[in-house]
């Protein structure tokens, strides 16, 4: 299990870099921003094939101000949320849209970087919907983005 | 949207993608708790650090009236105005105050719905005190002064220091500050069980000011305190002073509790606050105290003060030094200037150290001229406190210049132990954020704690995220029984519950069922936005001056700014000790390469304009700075508590302002004021109304 671990760690990286990588190769200016109408190219050489409106979307909510370039600092975050989401749909096998404490909390006490069970109630305390106890993942990515400033 | 997978996946990969799902859903919600964590320390010093200017404002004030005391001829109308306030208690015989106090004549009548209390008193008597208080009712004045008639009575048999010893079928309760906060007291008392003679308590000081119901908390405390004299423990808080109260509420509750006899209350109270003891010892080895110690601090001494000679720890008695005072004022004008503060640019390593006060945190780099040593030097030089001391030993003018120096030392022991506050550093210094006191370190510890033969110093007066807090190698706890003390959802309380082998064994909580079921980022997000409103209204009080400061990093007047000086020059106006830079996104809603738009940032601030048409700007800005101090001046001039002052008392506290500020503010343009605010033309001012006209309102709140 442990090199299950290790390179499921590497994965993670990985696509951190990978992104990064498919990006730099569309930044003509290496002023990390690349040109909107790349960006379809970008995503599919990442092994994702979102739908037309998917893409649209996407666009829609890291394209700086019509200016039509992307700037790799609103793209990582957008990427990542992404994989955050799929991870979580991973989990959720039926794809319900949420998942239940108990499964959570089996996913993570049990794998990767272990939680304790202190930082377990904790998490689902401050994630749980309070009158359906789920968890509803894909608002609360949403929610918390990850701010690559801060 | 989502990546293409084939739907029939090995074993190996499936596992493969079950881990690291996993590991990205770990690392993403152990971010967002770091983050919040992040947050939540920076907003908990934007809420302290505004607190303490405003402590420290108050002291200002406070010696400036000291100095007009000194310093006018004794037919000066603005002397006149405050000296009221300077009267030592008179030494009056004790049947004078017991006429003055008398409740007799007053009447219970049969419309008072609330409890009737039967003296002496008793437990049934107190509990049904607390019953009432919880249902909201009030206590009819007659009760109120008899019970701190009694209360006052039995005060003064205590000696100033209380000594307990811990039994084994015992545990002793300590609670530390209140302000005012019953939702915490009766949370307590549910938690732990009410004061007995087998549940002793002590409490730690500061149960008045800030919150709603300081007088319901201190009925209760001397209800107990009547039926269990030897278990249940006082001690005298920074807030326990007539001085303190008049800014930061208690005078204003009991005022607006009890109109007709609210007068007499407030000097009862003035008087039992002078006579609470200043520290409880356990089993000669725990010393519990509100603020905490110097390194001149002696229990023996303390224990031989005439505590009540000091109404208020604010004023040294008789103090009379000449080059002093000016000194200090000089000193006061230094440190609007900012000199001795480096632009403290807080860098991204610094976040899990942020600096509570710019004191502790300033770092030594090639920026500065001074070394540290010097500069910490320079500070208690500035202070003024070694300066006193000099002044007063150099003079031989004055007949009682010995009784006076030894007034000076057990005014300092008193004012080192309700209004200190400990510091990671080692050594002693005076504590100049807060304006009294001292910040004493570790090596002060150990070495009090030794002299005095002790093993643990217990003490309030900081609020604490969690309730509690060690320090000092754990010699040191800090406790504060005042939850949600900054905003809702902004701390813990806690009380400390310690059996024979003196371990002490902590309980939190939090008052108010709404947060309970706030999530931890609901809860920073709110506690945060209150903070920032907090803080922007700040800026805007001090908008003038940054404006001026700002354009001296703008010579061509382009209205721009980079970051980093915005950042310096914010923190040498404000004086606030706060991490700018990482603020920064939060205030400022736009830069471009690293340069921001002043001019159209104040703006942004978005806080009203007050409703009435004021033309001088001056008055305006002074109005927003110094609301604090213009209600204090107001409450101490308007002797009669009615709420109304006159025209010429008006004009006279603007003069008393003004001087204490030195500003220019034209006779003309406070009279004209004054037309505008008396409202309904009967040549008199409501000073309630002027104060809420004032008030500022963030409009951003409403979005």
């Amino acid at each position: 299990m442990a090199e299950s671990k290790q390179s499921a760690e590497a994965t993670v990286s990985d696509v951190q870099k990978k992104i990064r990588a498919a990006f730099e190769a569309f930044d003509y200016e290496s002023n990390n921003t690349v040109d909107v109408r790349e960006i379809g190219t970008i995503i599919y050489s990442l092994g994702c094939f979102p739908s037309q409106a998917d893409l649209h979307d996407l666009i829609a909510e890291v394209e700086e101000d019509q200016t039509g370039y992307i700037h790799l600092d609103s793209f990582l975050p957008v990427m990542s949320k992404d994989l955050l989401l799929q991870a979580f749909e991973v989990l959720d096998k039926e794809k319900r849209g949420y998942l239940e404490p108990e499964e959570l909390t089996k996913y993570m006490t049990q794998e990767g970087e272990i939680f304790t069970q202190e930082e377990m109630d904790e998490m689902l305390t401050a994630l749980a919907d309070h009158e359906k106890n789920v968890v509803y993942y894909k608002d609360l990515i949403n929610q918390l983005t990850i701010d690559p400033d801060m | 949207m989502g990546c293409g997978m084939g739907k029939s996946e090995p074993l190996l990969k499936k596992c493969h993608q079950a881990i690291s799902a996993a590991l990205l859903i770990q690392r993403w919600y152990r971010q967002h708790v770091a983050r919040l964590e992040m947050r939540r320390r920076c907003t908990w010093n934007i809420f302290q650090s505004i607190e303490y200017a405003g402590e420290q404002d108050q002291i200002k004030l406070y010696n400036f009236f000291g100095f007009l005391m000194d310093h006018f001829t004794p037919a000066s109308s603005e002397r006149n105005l405050i000296s009221h306030i300077f009267r030592k208690n008179e030494i009056c015989r004790d049947t004078e105050w017991e006429r003055y106090f008398c409740y007799k004549s007053i009447e219970v009548t049969k419309i008072y719905t609330g409890p009737h209390l039967t003296f002496p008193m008793m437990f049934c008597g107190v509990s049904k005190l607390v019953e009432a208080f919880k249902h909201k009712e009030q206590l009819h004045a007659r009760y109120v002064l008899q019970l701190l008639g009694e209360t006052w009575r039995l005060l003064r048999t205590f000696p100033n220091i209380s000594h307990v010893i811990a039994c084994h079928t015992k545990q002793i309760t300590i609670c530390g500050d209140l302000h005012g906060h019953l939702e915490d007291l009766l949370l307590i008392f549910y938690k732990n069980g009410l004061p007995s003679s087998d549940k002793p308590y002590v409490f730690n000081g500061d149960f008045v000011d800030r919150g709603k119901n300081s007088l319901e908390i201190l009925l209760i405390l001397f209800g107990f305190l009547l039926v269990y004299p030897n278990d249940v423990h006082l001690n005298r808080g920074n807030h326990e002073d007539h001085i303190v109260n008049l800014r930061y509420g208690f005078t204003k509750e009991v005022l607006g509790k009890y109109r007709v006899h609210g007068k007499k209350i407030l000097k009862l109270l003035q008087m039992i606050f002078s006579w609470l003891p200043l520290a409880t010892v356990i089993d000669n080895k725990v010393l519990i105290v509100h603020g905490g110690i110097s390194d001149t601090t002696d229990l023996d001494k303390i224990a031989c003060v005439d505590r009540q000679k000091y109404a208020s720890a604010l004023r040294p008695p008789k103090m009379k030094v000449h080059g002093c005072m000016t000194k200090m004022n000089e000193n006061r004008e230094r440190e609007a200037c900012g000199q001795w503060k480096a632009g403290v640019d807080s860098a991204p390593d610094h976040w899990h150290d942020l600096p509570r006060r710019s004191l502790n945190n300033t770092p030594v780099c090639s920026k500065l001229d001074l070394s540290v040593d010097e500069k910490l030097n320079r500070r208690c030089r500035l202070s003024g406190f070694d300066q006193a001391r000099c002044e007063l030993k150099n003079s031989d003018s004055y007949l009682e210049s010995k009784t006076t120096e030894t007034d000076l030392d057990e005014w300092k022991q008193i004012v080192d132990m309700l209004w200190s506050d400990p510091m990671p550093q080692n050594g002693c210094i005076p504590n100049e954020v807060r304006g009294g006191g001292c910040y004493w370190g570790p090596d002060v510890t150990e070495e009090v704690l030794r002299r005095n033969n002790l093993q643990l110093l217990i003490r309030s007066h900081e609020c604490k995220q969690d309730g509690y807090e060690f320090c000092h190698n754990r010699r040191v706890i800090t406790i504060f029984s005042a939850s949600n003390y900054y905003e809702v959802g902004s701390n813990r309380g806690a009380f400390i519950r310690m059996g024979p082998d003196l371990v002490p064994h902590f309980i939190q909580y939090q008052a108010s069922t709404t947060c309970r079921e706030l999530t931890l980022r609901q809860s920073v997000g709110w506690t945060e936005r209150s903070a920032l409103q907090a803080l922007r209204k700040q800026l805007f009080v001090h908008r003038s001056d940054l404006i001026s400061a700002f354009q001296e990093f703008d010579p061509n007047n382009k209205g721009m700014i980079s970051v980093t000086h915005w950042a310096s020059t914010t923190e040498r106006v404000l004086n606030l000790g706060l991490p700018w830079r990482v603020l920064r996104p939060q205030l400022v809603s736009s830069t471009q390469h690293g340069m921001m738009d002043y001019q159209q940032w104040i703006k942004e601030l978005s806080i009203t304009e007050p409703k009435l048409e004021i033309s001088d700007n001056n008055i305006l800005d002074t109005m927003y700075k110094n609301h604090s101090n213009l209600e204090t001046i107001f409450r101490i001039i308007d002797t009669d508590h009615s709420g109304l002052i006159s025209f010429k008392e008006f004009h006279q506290t603007w003069e008393l302002l003004r001087s204490h500020l030195k500003t220019e503010i034209s006779a003309k343009a406070i009279a004209d004021l004054a037309q505008s605010i008396d409202f309904n033309k009967d040549g008199s001012i409501d000073i309630n109304e002027f104060l809420e006209a004032f008030r500022l309102v963030d409009i951003s709140a409403h979005n």
